[in-house]
């Protein structure tokens, strides 16, 4: 699913326009964005938290050419699935199949 | 910077959204709340049918199957077996990685 599919079965779901539902997906992930940026926490019981992990430098090594490459220090989310979630999740293996993408979307 | 109070002060939660999306569309409370559990609940629904989700601009949503692995319970140091599962990460896109490392 992609962030416009999302758009559509929000405005479909809910009855709203399009442009309304756009807008609902663009507060939803610009409020995500602002929280992390500056260093805090997402927590959104039953689908899961957001965190800032920070990363020292470390030494790397470019695949292609075996050259050694300094990464520098950085900061980055992660998401935890909330326990819901994760268990629904989990029982789905070889169950449900994974869909890279489905046919009916743009990437 | 210190203290619980701040902690919770600096978490966002459905309640925040709810706020910003009731201001941004000027509807009530109660219906942004609504729009932001549809949004939740559509990417929820999205993972558990299999289909990853991708966001652009934020980050995506992927799916990982696992095979069954050996593991151990750290706790009482008995070998149990991790059943073969399926897994949600996260991946941040590039905006959203270079939006937490200005410098970077």
């Amino acid at each position: 699913m992609t962030r416009s599919e999302l758009v559509e079965a929000l405005a479909e779901r809910r009855g709203v326009s399009r442009d309304q539902a756009e807008a609902v997906v663009d507060v939803f992930f610009g409020q995500l964005q602002h929280a992390l940026q500056s260093g805090g926490r997402v927590e959104l019981r039953g689908f899961g938290s957001f965190r800032v992990k920070q990363y020292g430098a470390y030494q790397a090594r470019n695949p292609q050419t075996g050259e050694p490459v300094a990464v520098a220090p950085k900061r980055l989310p992660a998401f935890k699935p909330a326990k819901h979630l994760r268990e629904a999740l989990a029982v789905q293996v070889g169950v449900g199949p994974l869909v890279a993408d489905e046919g009916e979307g743009e990437e | 910077m210190s203290g619980t109070a701040d902690e919770s002060a600096n978490t966002l939660t459905r309640a925040g959204l709810t706020e910003a999306v009731a201001e941004r569309l000027d509807v009530q409370r109660r219906f942004a709340a609504t729009l932001v559990d549809d949004v939740i609940t559509l990417i929820s629904e999205a993972a558990l049918r299999g289909q990853n989700v991708k966001i652009v601009g934020f980050g995506s949503f992927n799916l990982r199957d696992k095979r069954s692995r050996p593991g151990r319970n750290p706790r009482t140091m008995q070998d149990v077996t991790i059943t073969a599962r399926r897994v949600l990460t996260f991946r941040a896109s590039p905006a959203l990685r270079s939006a937490l490392n200005p410098r970077g």
